[in-house]
C-alpha cells in the first residue's frame, strides 16, 4: 500500500474522530506555542540587556581603586589625574582613544526649598563622547570650565525634577548651591532609560577641577589630583584586551606593584558586564525554554495517551482491517501517520500561537524588541513531528500487534 | 474410472471427488490447542474437511464445539497447532503474518454477525477497503459493481448510521465480494437481524451461490439457517460428528420460519391457555 493511501486512511480516521483529534492537538499547540513565545521573550530580554549596555558608550573600560587581594599590600594608592593624562597619551597606551577621569564627592545640592544628597561627579568635557551621553539643554562642561575650576553644574533630569518639581523645567542659568557654594546650571543631560547602573539621571556634573579643589582637597603624592573612576574608551573593539594590558602595565609600574594580587585597582570592561549579564539572561531564556519544553513533553504524552485510548477504542476496526487484508505494517503506518499528522498540525497551529504570544507581549512591553526567529519555528516543527513519531510509536505498534481474532472478538 | 479422481490423503482414508469440481478448502488433520493459564484447551482434535468450488456449507455445533476456532482457521485469522490447510492449493498453515493478510485479502471475504462496518464511512469507502489493502486499480468501479450485486446501488454514499441493519449487512457482503474471493466466510450473518432482514440477506447469499457459483461457508448454531444451505457439517468437542448434504435446501423467503412456540409445542405436558393456574380451579 502506498504512503499516499496510508495518509488518506489516517486523515480519514482523524476526520472520523474530530473532537478527539482536536483535543489531542491542543496539547501540542500549547506546547509549541509556549516554546516559541517564551523563547522569543527570553531572546528579547537578552537583546534588551545587550542594547542597554551598548548605550553606555562603546568599547568602554572602567578603572577604579580597589582593595588588593593579597595581604602583602594593605595601602591603596588612589588613581590620579597624572595617570589619566598618561593613559591618554598614545605613546604610552596606543590602544586607548580617550580617557575621561571622574572625581566623585559626596554633596548636597539645594535649589530654593528643595535639596538632595548625592555623589557629585567631577567630570571632564570628553565624558560626553566616551559615554555617548549628551546634554539635551544648554551645554556640558568645557575645557575652560575645567581650567578655571568654574562653579557650573550640569544636572540629570531626576535632579531637575527633585529641585524644580518638573523634569521638563529648563533650569539653565539658575543658581543652585552645592555644599554651600553657589553654582550656575549650564545644562541638563538627556534622559536615559533606567539601566543596569541604576537611575543615571540622578546625577550632577561639575568640572573635575572644581570637585577636586573647591569641594575637596584631593591632592595626590605624584603631584596630581585624585580620581575616582577612569572612563576609558579603546580605539576599537578588537583592541579592548590590548587596552586592558596597557592600563595594567602602566598602573602596575606607577603604583609599584610586583604581583597580580597586590593590584590596588580594578579594570572592568563593558564586555565583562555584558558577558556576565548575557549569561544570566541566557539562563533565563534556557529556563523559559525548559518550562515550555515541559509543556511540549506533556503535550506529547497527551498524544500517546489519546492514541492508546484510540487503539483500544478502535480494536474492532483494527480487527476488521486485518480481516480484509491489512498487514501489521499497514496498521502501524496508519496510527503512526495519524499521530504525526496530529502533532504536525498541532505544531503549525502552535507556531501561530507562539507568534501571537510574541506580538501580544510586544504590545504589552514596547521596550522589548520581540521577534520570532526562524530557527525556533524550525525547531518547534521538528520537535513536534519527532514527538508525533516518538509518542505515536508505542500505541501504533500495539495496534499493529493485535491479533485479528482477538480484535474482532473485542467488545 | 473417468470423472472421478481417487486420492489417498495423509491420514489414510480414501476420498473420492468429482474431477470437474475444484477443491477450495482442503483441511487435513487439523488440531488446535490453547493454553489458558496451566490448562490446555483442545479446541479442535483432528478435523478433516474438503469444500468444493460452488458449495454452500454451514458449520454447526453448540458453544465450545470448536466451530469458532475452525472458522478462524478457515479465515486465515489463526493458525492450527498441527495439520495442513490448503486454500486454493496454497498451504496456509505455514504462512507468515504478512502472507496471511494477503490470503485474507485476496481469497476470503468475511461477513460478521455485527457487520463490522467502519463508522462514519460511506458504503462505497467501506467496500473499497479490501481493494485499498490489495492495491487494485479501478477501485470505485469495482466497489460500485459489488454494491449493485447486493442491490445497494442507490445507497453508495450513505453512512452506516443511515442504513438499516439488513442494508448494513448487505454493505458487508459487498465488501466481502469485491475482491472476488475464493470463498465467503460468514459468522452468524443473520444473528443480529430481524427475520425479514435476515431473509433478505439469506436471499442474497443464495443468489450469489446459485447464480455466480460463489463458495459460501456459514458458521451458525441456528438449524433454520443451516436448512437454507446445501451441506451441513456438525462439530462437537473439536471433532466432526456429521457431514451431510441437505436433501431439500429451503429457499429463503418461500418458507415461513416456525415460531419458537410451535417448535417447542411437543415438549409441554398440557396445552397452555394463558392466565393463572387457579383460574380453572
Amino acid at each position: 500500500m502506498s504512503l499516499f493511501e496510508s495518509l488518506r486512511i489516517a486523515v480519514a480516521g482523524l476526520v472520523t474522530n474530530r473532537l478527539r483529534a482536536v483535543l489531542t492537538t491542543l496539547g501540542i499547540i500549547i506546547g509549541v506555542g509556549a516554546v516559541i513565545g517564551l523563547v522569543s521573550l527570553g531572546r528579547g530580554v537578552e537583546l534588551f540587556v545587550a542594547q542597554e549596555f551598548q548605550s553606555l558608550g562603546s568599547n568602554l573600560l572602567f578603572v577604579f581603586s580597589s582593595r588588593p587581594a593579597s595581604d602583602t599590600r594593605t595601602t591603596i594608592q588612589p588613581l590620579s589625574t597624572i595617570e589619566a593624562d598618561a593613559l591618554a597619551n598614545p605613546t604610552i597606551a596606543p590602544s586607548i582613544r580617550q580617557v575621561a577621569p571622574q572625581y566623585q564627592v559626596g554633596g548636597q545640592i539645594v535649589a530654593g526649598a528643595n535639596s538632595f544628597r548625592l555623589a557629585i561627579s567631577g567630570s571632564t568635557p570628553n565624558y560626553t563622547s566616551v559615554r555617548s551621553w549628551f546634554p539635551s539643554l544648554g551645554t556640558f562642561i568645557t575645557q575652560e570650565h575645567v581650567t578655571d575650576a568654574a562653579r557650573v553644574a550640569v544636572l540629570g533630569t531626576t535632579i531637575v525634577e527633585i529641585l524644580y518639581g518638573d523634569s521638563t523645567f529648563d533650569p539653565v542659568g539658575q543658581s543652585v548651591r552645592i555644599n554651600d557654594r553657589v553654582f550656575t546650571v549650564i545644562g541638563v543631560m538627556e534622559e536615559r532609560a533606567a539601566g543596569f547602573l541604576g537611575d543615571e539621571n540622578e546625577a550632577v556634573f561639575i568640572p573635575i577641577s572644581t570637585a577636586q579643589t573647591r569641594l575637596d582637597r584631593a591632592r595626590t603624592r605624584d603631584g596630581g589630583f585624585e580620581v575616582s573612576v577612569l572612563n576609558i574608551q579603546a580605539v576599537d573593539e578588537s583592541r579592548m584586551v590590548a587596552a586592558t594590558l596597557e592600563i595594567e602595565t602602566y598602573l602596575n609600574d606607577a603604583h609599584g606593584i610586583n604581583f597580580q594580587g597586590e593590584q590596588d585597582f580594578t579594570i572592568i570592561s563593558q564586555a565583562d558586564i555584558l558577558d556576565s549579564l548575557g549569561a544570566i539572561t541566557g539562563i533565563l531564556t534556557a529556563f523559559l525554554g525548559m518550562i515550555a519544553g515541559i509543556s511540549l513533553l506533556v503535550g506529547g504524552i497527551g498524544i500517546m495517551n489519546i492514541m492508546l485510548v484510540s487503539v483500544t477504542e478502535r480494536t474492532r476496526e483494527i480487527g476488521l482491517r486485518k480481516a480484509v487484508g491489512a498487514r501489521g505494517v499497514d496498521i502501524l503506518m496508519q496510527f503512526l501517520i495519524e499521530s504525526v499528522v496530529l502533532s504536525v498540525i498541532g505544531g503549525g497551529l502552535g507556531v501561530l500561537l507562539g507568534v501571537m504570544i510574541t506580538l501580544f507581549a510586544g504590545v504589552l512591553v514596547p521596550d522589548l524588541a520581540l521577534g520570532v526567529t526562524t530557527d525556533s519555528i524550525i525547531l518547534a516543527t521538528a520537535v513536534s513531528s519527532f514527538i508525533g513519531i516518538f509518542f505515536g510509536a508505542y500505541p501504533a505498534s500495539r495496534a499493529a500487534r493485535l491479533r485479528p481474532i482477538d480484535a474482532l472478538r473485542f467488545e | 474410472m473417468f470423472g472421478i479422481l481417487t486420492r489417498r490423503s495423509k491420514n489414510g482414508h480414501v476420498a473420492t471427488e468429482p474431477l470437474e469440481r475444484k477443491v477450495v478448502i482442503d483441511i487435513r488433520g487439523i488440531t488446535k490447542m490453547y493454553k489458558m493459564g496451566d490448562v490446555e484447551v483442545h479446541a479442535l482434535r483432528g478435523v478433516d474437511l474438503k469444500i468444493y468450488q460452488g458449495e454452500f456449507v454451514s458449520i454447526m455445533g453448540p458453544s465450545g464445539s470448536g466451530k469458532s476456532t475452525l472458522m478462524n482457521i478457515l479465515g486465515a485469522l489463526d493458525q492450527p497447532t498441527t495439520g495442513e490447510f490448503f486454500l486454493d492449493d496454497t498451504d496456509v498453515s505455514k504462512l507468515s503474518e504478512a502472507d496471511l493478510a494477503r490470503v485474507r485479502n485476496k481469497k476470503i471475504g468475511f461477513v460478521f454477525q455485527s457487520f463490522n462496518l467502519l463508522k462514519r464511512t460511506t458504503a462505497l469507502r467501506q467496500v473499497e477497503l479490501p481493494l485499498i489493502y490489495g492495491g487494485a486499480p479501478g477501485r470505485a468501479k469495482k466497489a460500485k459493481a459489488a454494491l449493485e450485486a447486493v442491490g445497494l446501488e442507490r445507497r453508495v454514499d450513505h453512512l452506516p448510521s443511515e442504513l438499516s441493519g439488513g442494508q448494513q449487512q448487505r454493505v458487508a457482503i459487498a465488501r466481502a465480494l469485491v475482491n472476488e474471493p475464493s470463498m465467503i466466510l460468514a459468522d452468524e450473518p443473520t444473528g443480529n437481524l430481524d427475520s425479514r432482514s435476515g431473509t433478505e440477506v439469506m436471499q442474497i447469499f443464495q443468489s450469489l451461490n446459485r447464480d455466480q457459483g460463489i463458495t459460501i461457508v456459514f458458521v451458525t448454531h441456528d438449524p433454520w439457517i443451516a436448512r437454507h444451505t446445501n451441506r451441513v457439517i456438525m462439530l462437537r468437542d473439536g471433532k466432526v460428528i456429521a457431514d451431510r448434504e441437505v436433501a431439500e435446501p429451503l429457499i429463503a423467503g418461500e418458507a415461513e420460519r416456525p415460531s419458537e412456540a410451535d417448535e417447542m409445542e411437543t415438549m409441554f405436558k398440557d396445552a397452555y391457555y394463558g392466565g393463572g393456574q387457579d383460574e380453572y380451579n
